[in-house]
């Protein structure tokens, strides 16, 4: 058994082990830092074993599948570990600068590493029930954060977040309960030979439903998106990076891998919905952002709107299609973090996020102001950026099946982003501030303003390499969508060598 | 047995949409306290039911004699249980410092995380 994939979620439980049981030193922040790393070397590991394998199992407590909880890497799961890795270390940073001792005393390193521990643990379990089980995981750490610090506004954004997030965890339970009862088996690479089975496909078909709606709400697919505009606002910036960064994108990956492995029985029923559902996500996402005057509110629709290119890819399900679609996962997890990093050191700076309010970042800081404009613009799709190739894969996957009007409006969502990012730039970097204030960086002591650009640095770069290089990535991508479409080298690698 | 089971679950859903559709969040817990027990029944029920016959292995043998009562469903009902007593306690906490904090529950008038804008004039 491969011990590489316990890694990636140990390390980080027992990180927050360890930060909680010294939250009241200054040790904290350095032991979830130094967990941070750790994580990153682990996720690195286990990656450099994915390339050479191709697909990792391994069962746990030597259970074997379907019987026990298996952990199982394949192209897609690995990616979204490493990438998590990334984005927690990154984050990990920026709280060094930005998170008070208030917070730190409260657990927050804590909570931010079982966060971590959550996420990775959902992109690697190859058991329903035991994805189930890291959803919650992630979903209560997620709740102390939101509201970590317990201001009117978190508690208000607090409870419609727990509210919604909870009806859509009830649905996917009921959906695991009706899934198990009707083919007697929780392991995924079992249910895919399983569900195909069932005599009755129409029950399989309503019960694709509700885990499609299910991982949609957590997805932020329209029309169940409501909760994330109302509170990705309110938290800590390094807390709104690491949700913007992470949380949909769990659900995208539960929603990819279970409509690519298990729900492939009526695909012509199931993907049609979806493909509508993310034209409509993309859309009201870009034009909710557009009646936005606050930098994180603009930034939260947009995660919506985003969201609807990768639902598209895996709802075109075309090999191209995929393939974008895990390419702009990766790429929009780097690029929505850093964007919300940045508003952060805005804040800081100018003293609001409301963009009324503020001002004259780059005349005062143009090293912010180079920095945003990497992400903005990668976000809205310019080349050579990497949210151009992620585009470009997906609106030619479009035109390849000749979806000519889906292909039409994710290109005008690109322009209609592009709106939104010169509307942040006009009105955060370029006019005057409105109270006449210098926001230069010496307004922010070194000991915070360091922790707090470094990761945006690192993050911006990445974003530049994958851009001009995306050679590499794509082909990763390809792989990957090409796993998913086949999944014959996953269920054998899970279930072992079938007579 | 199941179609009775069945028939609480439904009657259960209905009682949980109707709270979860009131203007109150307390109101609202209560019925996702409802919709998590269905949840958790659909679970017991879709597992098979079984009068009479627990999975236990008899004294001296390996494995249990003649047909036995799922035992899987009802492990992943407790946990489920456990997770969903977590969260709801959790939200009734949450429910309540938002109570003190906010001094309503009326989720028409919270609107600290989201200001209701001046009407234009």
């Amino acid at each position: 058994m491969s011990w590489l994939l316990v890694f990636p979620i140990a390390v980080p439980f027992v990180t927050a082990v360890l930060a909680y049981l010294v939250r009241m030193s200054f040790w904290g922040r350095w032991v979830s830092l130094a967990g941070s790393v750790v994580t990153l070397i682990a996720a690195i590991a286990l990656t450099v074993a994915v390339l050479r394998e191709g697909v990792v199992a391994a069962q746990m407590s030597n259970w074997d599948a379907p019987f026990g909880i298996t952990l199982v890497a394949d192209y897609l799961g690995v990616v979204m570990v490493l990438i998590t890795a990334i984005t927690g270390l990154a984050t990990a940073i920026y709280a060094l600068g930005e998170i008070e001792v208030r917070l730190e005393k409260l657990g927050y390193h804590a909570l931010f590493q079982t966060l971590i521990a959550g996420v990775s643990g959902a992109f690697l379990t190859g058991d329903l029930f035991n994805l189930y089980v890291w959803f919650e995981v992630m979903l209560i750490a997620s709740f102390g954060l939101l509201v970590l610090g317990g201001s009117r506004a978190q508690l208000d954004a607090g409870l419609k977040y727990v509210a919604l997030n909870l009806v859509s965890t009830l649905v996917f339970l009921s959906g695991i309960g009706l899934l198990y009862g009707l083919t007697g088996t929780l392991n995924m690479a079992d249910l895919a030979g399983a569900v195909a089975e069932v005599e009755n496909q129409g029950l399989v078909t309503v019960i694709a439903m509700m885990f499609m709606f299910g991982f949609g709400v957590k997805a932020a697919i329209f029309p169940l998106f409501f909760w994330l505009p109302a509170s990705y606002h309110t938290p800590s910036f390094a807390v709104s990076a690491v949700f913007a960064g992470l949380l949909t994108k769990v659900g995208v990956y539960a929603l990819m891998r279970m409509f690519t492995l298990v729900f492939v029985g009526d695909v012509g029923f199931t993907h049609e919905i979806l493909i509508w559902v993310s034209a409509a996500t993309m859309l009201t996402g870009v034009l909710g952002a557009a009646a936005q005057t606050d930098f994180r509110k603009i930034l939260s629709f947009h995660i919506i709107s985003q969201i609807g290119y990768m639902t598209l890819g895996l709802a075109l399900y075309t090999p191209l299609a995929l393939m974008g679609g895990v390419f702009y996962l990766v790429h929009h997890i780097i690029v929505k973090a850093n964007l919300f990093l940045v508003s952060g050191v805005a804040n800081k700076l100018a003293g609001h996020t409301d963009l009324n309010r503020i001002g004259g970042l780059y005349k005062s800081s143009p090293v912010l102001a180079a920095l945003f404009i990497v992400p903005a613009f990668s976000l809205a799709g310019f080349p050579p950026l990497s949210g151009f190739w992620a585009k470009y894969l997906i609106v030619k996957a479009a035109i390849e099946i000749d979806a000519w009007f889906i292909a039409f409006i994710a290109l005008l969502v690109g322009l209609l982003t592009i709106f939104s990012m010169t509307k942040i730039w006009g009105m955060a970097f370029w006019k005057p501030h409105p109270d006449g204030i210098d926001p230069t960086p010496d307004r922010v002591p070194t000991r915070i303003r360091l922790p707090m650009m470094i990761p945006i640095v690192g993050l911006a770069a990445m974003t530049v390499v994958i851009g001009f290089f995306p050679e590499p990535f794509v082909v990763f991508a390809e792989i990957a969508a090409l796993q998913l479409l086949d999944p014959e080298a996953y269920v054998t690698t899970v279930l072992g060598e079938r007579p | 047995m199941e179609s009775l089971t069945a028939l609480l679950i439904g009657v259960l859903v209905a009682a949980s949409v109707y709270l979860m559709l009131a203007r109150n969040f307390l109101r609202f817990l209560f019925g996702l306290i409802l919709l998590s027990n269905a949840a958790n029944l659909v679970i017991f029920a879709s597992g098979r039911m079984t009068m009479g016959a627990p999975a236990l292995v008899p004294y001296g043998a390996d494995a249990p004699v003649g047909v036995v009562g799922n035992a899987l469903p009802q492990a992943l009902v407790l946990t489920a249980i456990v997770i969903g007593f977590g969260l709801l306690a959790f939200t009734l906490a949450l429910a309540f410092e938002a109570y003190r904090r906010l001094r309503t529950l009326d989720t028409d008038d919270m609107d600290d995380a989201e200001p209701k804008e001046e009407p234009a004039k």
